[in-house]
């Protein structure tokens, strides 16, 4: 607590004194050095790769958390790679770059982690990188037509891409390119299917693929062969946008990326500039932003439950989970004012206060859910029809899941204890007793019963929460124009579906350099090949519902 | 934006109905048939409720329109329940969330594939002109650039009631409809002149041989 007295008091002083009064050069740098700050070491291509290659097999570096594609101007463009070791919980950040705007080629990790596939296409689809090794180079959010990388800084976007109103292309075939002994860079061409495969578009425009997503499914007779996901129908460039908005202006972003998770990610963001700005919020806040974030996960939860129902054709099931978050909407709704969209986190605190019925909702809600929790079991948990179309079907393996970055429930479901929540504590996730639910199974059906299991365990710390709200000011006083030092940070929570970071890049303006966020669902929709192949088509439903992502914080 | 061009009815209009009565007059002074008219209402009465909307969302809105699907908000009761997967069984778009560049044909196909009488509405801010996206380069800045809409309901995401709103408003531009002779043909055929030309080549040819 003294810690927390001795912050807020420079804080507190910096705000007050009159604007002419105010020094030229404003304290921006804050008493000690931010906690989340990233520091990466800064590697050539060549020594990176080797240096990535060292960290995964000496020190069990085996967790590509995030990766990040920046542009650095007049440095040249480069890559900030995360790891994050799964035992020990230690975090790694290595930066590499080239010099060469007109072709620039990076070494890729493609074969160290599977995730490190689909984070590569994203990069050479924003900013032009192009990796050799990489087994398929192709755009993944843009379409195939689209004339530049729109997130280099000097990139003329909206002049080369009107608006198309034809069909867009997709193409058969893939790149790759190759770094030959001597130095050179071969391209190589090789086909995504082959001439006799029978492939079956699923999307974009399909009620079971929970939002615009196209999966290219090739068959062998029902058997699911492989899995080509195209993405980005629902790209909105949040983070590009960014680029160009004050901060607190970001922050009404988040809350639409997943937005089964607003409170958790908008508290993600918030969490990232208050640290790199060394703003210590109240307890208060943190208390209120846990019960919150809780409260959102069972949302979110619940909205899992009742939407797989719903695609395996239990409406009933459906019409129940629907009632039951009705209630967590009524507490957000009092509150926050907003259902669904909540904008409650801001810099240094929340938005207003809780509502005085708050506590009294929250308590009348405990029991009711524990309650309805065991109706759920007996409606559908028990049900022939989804034991068996649930029980050993697409399975995962631990390995899998790490290699592939499933965090939340999917990587759970698999025995990869992977809540930040208890790694990395934030808010007051330090002070609670909870368990991190873990199966070993890694099916749908291990899937499903995590999340329900996880509902049980965020009422638990409600309960423990929500009589001991402690007193204090629900928003820290900021400086009218917020500017976060110059760095690089990252922070993480535990979002509805995984762990969803911030990684921020500042050059200490009002507005970021660089904001990427780690998307909980990206993972989940490139581990869809590997976990759908060889079970029937009609398992891909159930498979895509348990992994359960939500399509605009894919493509964010 | 200094001067946002708002495009639903005026705020004093939205309390009384003189703006719809007029639309009516309008509407039935434009050759309205004693028994045709009869039959007109008959259909438009039944058309009105039991409008089926197509299950398309892309982002947010999608989960209110579901919240609106479920039993506190209950679509039913206006019979709108009758949610399709396929666009040629559907009688309403509701375009809830953003649509993107790269989404846009899609959404075109969409609406091509569904039959006449087919009405569209923009739900939540993004459909309407792009909303917190409208600076971002593949976010297309209102649906209407694409499709016409029908009605449009503001929110971010509107709340449930407001979606009920709105497509009770949607039931009263179909209940003053004309159904022979307009509503029914209300798109023309766009293969039509493509299809003249061709006969008209393929006669050419018959009379040079």
């Amino acid at each position: 607590m003294t810690e927390q007295n001795e912050q807020s008091k420079p804080q507190a002083a910096a705000a007050k004194p009159a604007p002419a009064a105010r020094p030229a050069a404003a304290p921006a740098a804050p008493a000690k050095p931010a906690e989340n700050e990233l520091k990466p070491r800064v590697l050539a291509p060549a020594e990176a790769r080797a240096e990535l290659v060292r960290l995964k097999e000496k020190e069990g570096m085996d967790y590509l958390e995030n990766l990040t594609g920046v542009d650095w101007g007049e440095e040249g463009l480069g890559v900030v790679y995360q790891l994050e070791n799964t035992t020990t919980h230690q975090r790694v950040a290595i930066k590499t770059l080239t010099a060469d705007r007109e072709n620039p080629f990076l070494p890729s990790v493609s074969d160290l982690w599977d995730i490190a596939n689909i984070y590569e296409r994203e990069v050479y689809d924003f900013y032009g990188i192009k990796f050799t090794g990489h087994p398929d180079m192709r755009r993944i959010f843009m379409r195939e037509d689209w004339v530049g990388y729109p997130f280099r800084k000097d990139d003329e976007t909206e002049k080369n891409n009107p608006l198309r109103m034809t069909n867009e292309p997709l193409a058969d075939t893939t790149d790759s390119y190759i770094l030959q002994q001597d130095g050179t860079i071969t391209k190589e061409t090789h086909n995504i299917f082959e001439e006799d495969e029978y492939v079956v578009n699923i999307g974009p425009q399909h009620p079971s693929t929970h939002g615009v997503l196209h999966f290219r499914v090739s068959l062998e007779g029902e058997r699911i062969r492989k899995i080509d996901p195209i993405l980005g129908y629902i790209h909105r460039a949040v983070e590009k946008i960014s680029e160009n908005m004050t901060y607190p202006q970001t922050l009404a972003l988040t809350d639409r990326l997943d937005y089964l998770g607003a409170m958790q990610n908008r508290h993600a963001l918030c969490m990232c500039i208050e640290k790199a700005m060394g703003i210590e919020v109240s307890e208060r806040v943190q208390v209120i932003r846990t019960i919150m974030d809780e409260l959102q996960r069972i949302d979110s939860h619940i909205l899992f439950f009742s939407c797989l129902c719903q695609d395996m054709g239990a409406t009933t099931a459906f019409l129940y989970g629907f009632r039951d978050r009705e209630e967590i909407l009524k507490i957000f709704e009092e509150t926050c004012g907003g259902r669904l969209i909540l904008n409650y986190n801001t810099i240094g605190g929340v938005m207003a206060d809780i509502h005085p019925n708050f506590q009294k909702r929250v308590k009348e809600f405990i029991p009711y859910m524990r309650k309805n929790i065991k109706e759920y079991h007996d409606i559908f948990t028990g049900n022939v029809i989804f034991q068996n179309r649930a029980k050993g079907v697409g399975v995962l393996t631990r390995d899998q899941v790490i290699s592939f970055g499933c965090t939340g429930g999917t990587g759970r479901a698999a025995g990869w204890s992977n809540d930040v929540r208890k790694h990395h504590p934030y808010a007051a996730y330090g002070k609670v007793n909870f368990n991190e639910v873990l199966r070993t199974e890694g099916d749908s059906f291990a899937r499903y019963m995590i999340r329900l299991d996880e509902i049980l365990e965020s009422l638990n710390i409600i309960e423990q929460l929500i009589d001991n709200i402690p007193e204090g000011p629900f928003q820290e006083k900021t400086k009218p124009i917020i500017k976060v030092p110059a760095g690089t940070y990252y922070s993480s929570v535990e979002g509805s579906r995984g762990e969803f970071g911030v990684f921020l890049e500042s050059k200490g303006d009002k507005s970021p350099y660089r904001l990427h966020y780690r998307s909980t669902g990206l993972p989940l929709v490139a581990v869809m090949d590997t976990a759908c192949r060889g079970n029937m088509i009609a398992d891909l439903i159930t498979i895509g519902g348990t992994v359960d992502y939500v399509v605009p914080d894919i493509d964010r | 934006m200094k001067r946002p061009k708002i495009k639903n009815i005026p705020y004093k209009e939205f309390k009384d109905n003189e703006t719809f009565e007029k639309l009516v007059a309008e509407l039935n002074a434009k050759g309205t048939n004693v028994i045709v008219r009869k039959l007109d209402e008959l259909i438009d009465w039944g058309r009105s409720n039991s409008l089926w909307p197509l299950t398309f969302a892309t982002s947010c809105c999608g989960i209110e329109f579901m919240a609106v699907c479920a039993a506190r908000y209950d679509i039913a009761r206006f019979g709108f329940e009758v949610t399709r997967n396929s666009p040629r069984q559907a009688d309403v778009i509701l375009v809830s969330g953003t649509i993107t560049t790269k989404m846009a044909p899609v959404l075109r196909r969409l609406y091509d594939q569904m039959a006449d009488p087919k009405y569209v509405v923009a739900v939540g801010g993004c459909a309407i002109s792009g909303g917190p996206f409208t600076k971002s380069f593949h976010v297309v800045n209102g649906v209407d650039q694409i499709i016409p809409v029908d009605v449009y309901v503001p929110g971010c995401p509107p709340r449930p009631e407001s979606f009920l709103y709105g497509m009770m408003q949607l039931q009263r531009i179909v209940k003053v409809e004309n159904f022979f002779g307009t509503t029914n043909r209300k798109q023309k055929d766009p293969y039509r002149e493509e299809a003249e030309q061709r006969a008209e080549a393929l006669y050419q040819q018959e009379e040079q041989a």
